[in-house]
C-alpha cells in the first residue's frame, strides 16, 4: 500500500528500531534472557519483522499458546462438522477455522463436499445471515479469546433484543491469563519475561497481569503488535530484570489501560460464565474458557441441539503442544517442513497463519 | 486472530459507525466504547470498535522513540 497508514507506519521506523535493537544488546547479560511471546499475532508480527535473529545471543524469544485457532481442540472441529452434516446448520466462521484439522477431516475439507460453511468478518455478520435466513438454523463458531470475546457476546445479545431465535453459538473462549499461570509455573519453560497481548490487555486491562508478576516474580510488560512496539515492549522487559524488579508495564498505552475496556468487561460479564476448558496440545486448564451463560442458554449450540463438545488429548507425532508451551521451537519438531507443510498441515500451530510453526515456515525465523 | 486495526471515525449514528479500513468505508458497531465522535479513532476487531486510540499518548510513545532514536545517533555518532 503507497498510502501512509496513520498509527502504523509512525511504528515501523527502521532508524529508530535499530537504536532498540541496539539498546537491547547493551543491556544483555551473558546468557540469553528468556522471554514468551503470549499471542500469535505477537509471533507473527516477530517473524515477519526478523526480530528473532536480530535479537540472537541477547534475547530468546519463546512463542505462546495465545492463537486461537491453534489451541481450539479437534473435538471442536468435529462438533461443528457434525451440526452441519446431521442437524442441517449453516455455519458461519472466521476464515481461519476452516483448514484446522479435526480427527478425521476440517471445515474446508467438509465444504469441498457440500457442507455449507460461510466465512464472516464479524460475528454480528453471522447475525445478519441468519436474519435473512429465517429457515435455517445458522451457528456462528465463536472462537477467540478475551479480544474477541465482546464482539461475540456482542452478536449475541444483538440477537436476543432483535429476536433472532435462529442464531446461536458454538463457544470456544478461552482467556490468556489463566494459560499464562499454567506456563509461568512449569519448571521446564522458565520463562524470565512475558511480552504481554495487545488486544487482549486492551479488554482486560494491564492489572489482570499483576497476579503472575507478583507469585512468580516474572516481569510483563503489555506491548502493541507493531515492530518498535514489541522493540521497546523487550527493553522494558530486560530493564526490569537488570533492576531485579517483576511488575507489570504498559508500552501501549495509546489504547490498553491499567483498568481495560469497562463496558466490553460487563458484557462479557452478562453473556460469558467461566469454565474449565481443554486447550489443545496442553490439555484442560482451570476457569480458562468462556461458556454462554444460561441466561442465554437459547444462542448456545451445546444446549440448542444437545451437542456437547467432548475434549479428548490426541497422541500423534505432532509436538503443537511443548510449541505451545513453548518448549521446544518448530525446527526441533520430527515433523515440521517434512510430513508438516502450510499447504498440507499436520497439527493446528501450521495451520494459523498465527501459528507458530506457520511464522516460521513462512519466514525462516 | 486479535489483529486490530486503528481508524478514524467518520459518520455516526445508533451504535454504529462508519470508519474507513484500508481504503474501504465499513459500518462498525461501537456497543463497547462511549461516546465516539467523527473524527476519533479507534482500534477495530471482528466489526467492533473495541477502544478509543488516545492520540496524547500515541505522540508520547513517538516521542519517547525519537529520543531513543537521538540518544543512540549521539552515542554512536
Amino acid at each position: 500500500m503507497n498510502r501512509s497508514m496513520k498509527y502504523i507506519d509512525d511504528f515501523r521506523d527502521p532508524a529508530t528500531a535499530k537504536a532498540l535493537v541496539e539498546r537491547i544488546r547493551r543491556d544483555a547479560g551473558d546468557a540469553p534472557i528468556r522471554l514468551m511471546e503470549v499471542c500469535g499475532t505477537h509471533t507473527v508480527a516477530i517473524a515477519r519483522g526478523g526480530i528473532r535473529p536480530l535479537l540472537s545471543g541477547a534475547v530468546a524469544m519463546l512463542s505462546g499458546p495465545g492463537c486461537p485457532v491453534c489451541v481450539t481442540p479437534d473435538g471442536y472441529i468435529d462438533a461443528a462438522i457434525a451440526l452441519g452434516r446431521e442437524r442441517g446448520a449453516l455455519l458461519a466462521s472466521f476464515g481461519d477455522m476452516l483448514r484446522v484439522p479435526g480427527k478425521s477431516s476440517s471445515l474446508e475439507k467438509e465444504k469441498g463436499n457440500g457442507l455449507e460453511v460461510r466465512v464472516v468478518y464479524s460475528p454480528l455478520d453471522a447475525v445478519t445471515l441468519a436474519a435473512a435466513t429465517p429457515d435455517r438454523e445458522v451457528v456462528f463458531l465463536g472462537v477467540g479469546f478475551e479480544t474477541t470475546a465482546p464482539a461475540i457476546g456482542g452478536a449475541i445479545r444483538t440477537a436476543a433484543e432483535r429476536g433472532v431465535g435462529n442464531f446461536s453459538v458454538l463457544s470456544s473462549v478461552r482467556t490468556i491469563p489463566e494459560a499464562m499461570g499454567v506456563l509461568a509455573a512449569d519448571p521446564e519453560v522458565r520463562i524470565e519475561g512475558f511480552l504481554c497481548p495487545a488486544h487482549v490487555s486492551v479488554v482486560i486491562g494491564s492489572d489482570a497481569y499483576r497476579p503472575i508478576a507478583r507469585r512468580y516474580g516474572i516481569p510483563c510488560v503489555v506491548a502493541g503488535f507493531e515492530p518498535l512496539d514489541i522493540l521497546l515492549g523487550i527493553s522494558m522487559l530486560l530493564r526490569q530484570k537488570r533492576e531485579g524488579v517483576a511488575r507489570v508495564e504498559n508500552e501501549y498505552s495509546r489504547v490498553a489501560t491499567s483498568t481495560g475496556n469497562r463496558k466490553a468487561q460487563d458484557l462479557i460479564r452478562d453473556v460469558f460464565v467461566p469454565c474449565d476448558t481443554g486447550w489443545r496440545g496442553i490439555g484442560v486448564i482451570r476457569g480458562s474458557g468462556l461458556r454462554i451463560a444460561d441466561r442465554y442458554a437459547s444462542f448456545d449450540a451445546e444446549v440448542k441441539f444437545d451437542a456437547p463438545v467432548v475434549f479428548a488429548p490426541e497422541a500423534s507425532a505432532c509436538r503443537c503442544g511443548d510449541v505451545l508451551k513453548g518448549k521446544i521451537l518448530p525446527v526441533d519438531c520430527p515433523l515440521f517442513g517434512k510430513g508438516c507443510v502450510p499447504e498440507e498441515p499436520y497439527g493446528p500451530c501450521m495451520v494459523s497463519g498465527e501459528g507458530t510453526c506457520a511464522a516460521f515456515f513462512k519466514y525462516g525465523a | 486472530m486479535c489483529l486490530g486495526v486503528p481508524a478514524k471515525i467518520l459518520e455516526t449514528g445508533d451504535g454504529a459507525a462508519v470508519v474507513e479500513l484500508g481504503g474501504v468505508r465499513r459500518e462498525i458497531s461501537v456497543m463497547l466504547v462511549d461516546d465516539v465522535s467523527v473524527g476519533d479513532w479507534v482500534i477495530v476487531h471482528a466489526g467492533f470498535a473495541i477502544e478509543r486510540l488516545l492520540e496524547e499518548e500515541a505522540e508520547r510513545t513517538l516521542a519517547l522513540f525519537r529520543e531513543i532514536a537521538e540518544s543512540d545517533a549521539f552515542r554512536n555518532p
